[in-house]
């Protein structure tokens, strides 16, 4: 997508020519392309979802006798792990978007699919995470530790997270094989790098509050 | 799509080196025998660090026009605000729990 924002305000100068005042924010008051303005909207739509449930599982922690510290050193290390993933894939995407804005066909390829690989990484790590806590008897309403609802925050709010990344995954595959097949612009690219870091920014907020705040301390 | 300023390989990497560092320090304060609300106001401060260095650097909100910021932010932070009136009512269902047991 070639910018038209070479300059919104010579236009009010070639209509009557007057000059007018300009306030330099033009046709274009937030000086970006429509689609990176409605994903940024969507993140903050977004980003109230996820504190919708995020909240709720403060306002059921709060309100409960004890909730439980299940995870052992094992666990936190592997959620930082995972958290050491999505931070580097991260900036994968930073380099991608470069490359992409560079006309670096190849290496925006590249590392659009390092990233997405860091996605998957993540998603079984947490995967295995999840299958752990099944194997130790927690399910959405009970667990063995008490405080039933702590299974349904806990699969709620990863739940979601690895959903947002799955799909992060795909579309940051579909980006890769548009853009190597020039379907697809760089502005593109950028968009889908939002949405991607938007999943890692989330991530920062659910690691500590889901795994770090119920470490199982001796 | 030319944007005049970018975040250069060397704060983008200092950001990263930054955000693994203070994911770091989270798990070691984990592992502190600290209170529960002392633990949790230091990991939120620490978790909004992160959040805006992410905002600002990686989803490049530092380098657009000001009026994008003042559009997305305040709005969101007067939201999540407001969203804390649910937990005087988690106090409430605790206080009610002691009084029956």
């Amino acid at each position: 997508m070639s910018s038209s924002s070479d300059g919104p305000l010579t236009a009010a100068t070639a209509h009557g020519g007057h000059d007018i005042p300009s306030w330099g924010g033009g046709s274009l008051p937030y000086a970006v392309p429509s689609k990176k303005l409605g994903m940024w909207l969507f993140i903050v739509s977004d980003a109230i979802t996820f504190s919708a449930v995020i909240f709720a599982y403060g306002y059921l922690r709060l309100a409960a006798a004890a909730w439980p510290r299940p995870f052992g050193t094992p666990s936190i290390a592997n959620a930082t792990v995972m958290t050491f993933v999505l931070l580097s894939s991260s900036v994968a995407m930073v380099l991608a978007v470069r490359a992409s804005s560079l006309g670096k066909v190849s290496g925006a390829v590249g590392w659009l699919v390092a990233t997405a690989l860091g996605g998957v990484v993540f998603d079984i790590l947490h995967i295995r995470e999840w299958l752990g806590l099944i194997g130790e008897g927690v399910r959405p309403f009970h667990n063995p530790w008490g405080t039933p609802m702590f299974g349904a925050a806990f699969f709620t709010m990863t739940g979601l997270h690895m959903l947002h990344v799955t799909i992060g995954v795909v579309y940051l595959l579909v980006i890769a094989v548009g853009f190597g097949r020039r379907k697809f612009s760089a502005a593109d690219v950028e968009v889908s790098g939002l949405y991607w870091h938007f999943v890692d920014l989330v991530w920062m907020f659910i690691f500590p509050l889901v795994y770090l705040l119920s470490a199982k301390t001796a | 799509m030319e944007h005049a300023e970018t975040a250069g390989n060397k704060i983008v990497f200092s950001v990263w080196f930054g955000l693994l560092g203070l994911t770091v320090l989270e798990v070691i304060l984990a592992y502190r025998q600290l209170p529960l609300e002392t633990m949790f106001s230091v990991l939120m401060v620490l978790s909004v660090i992160k959040a805006a260095l992410i905002i600002a650097y990686f989803m490049h909100l530092r380098y657009e026009q000001p009026s994008l910021f003042v559009t997305l932010i305040p709005a969101l932070v007067f939201i999540l605000i407001m969203m804390t009136a649910i937990f005087a009512d988690s106090s409430r269902l605790a206080h009610m729990r002691s009084l029956v047991q």
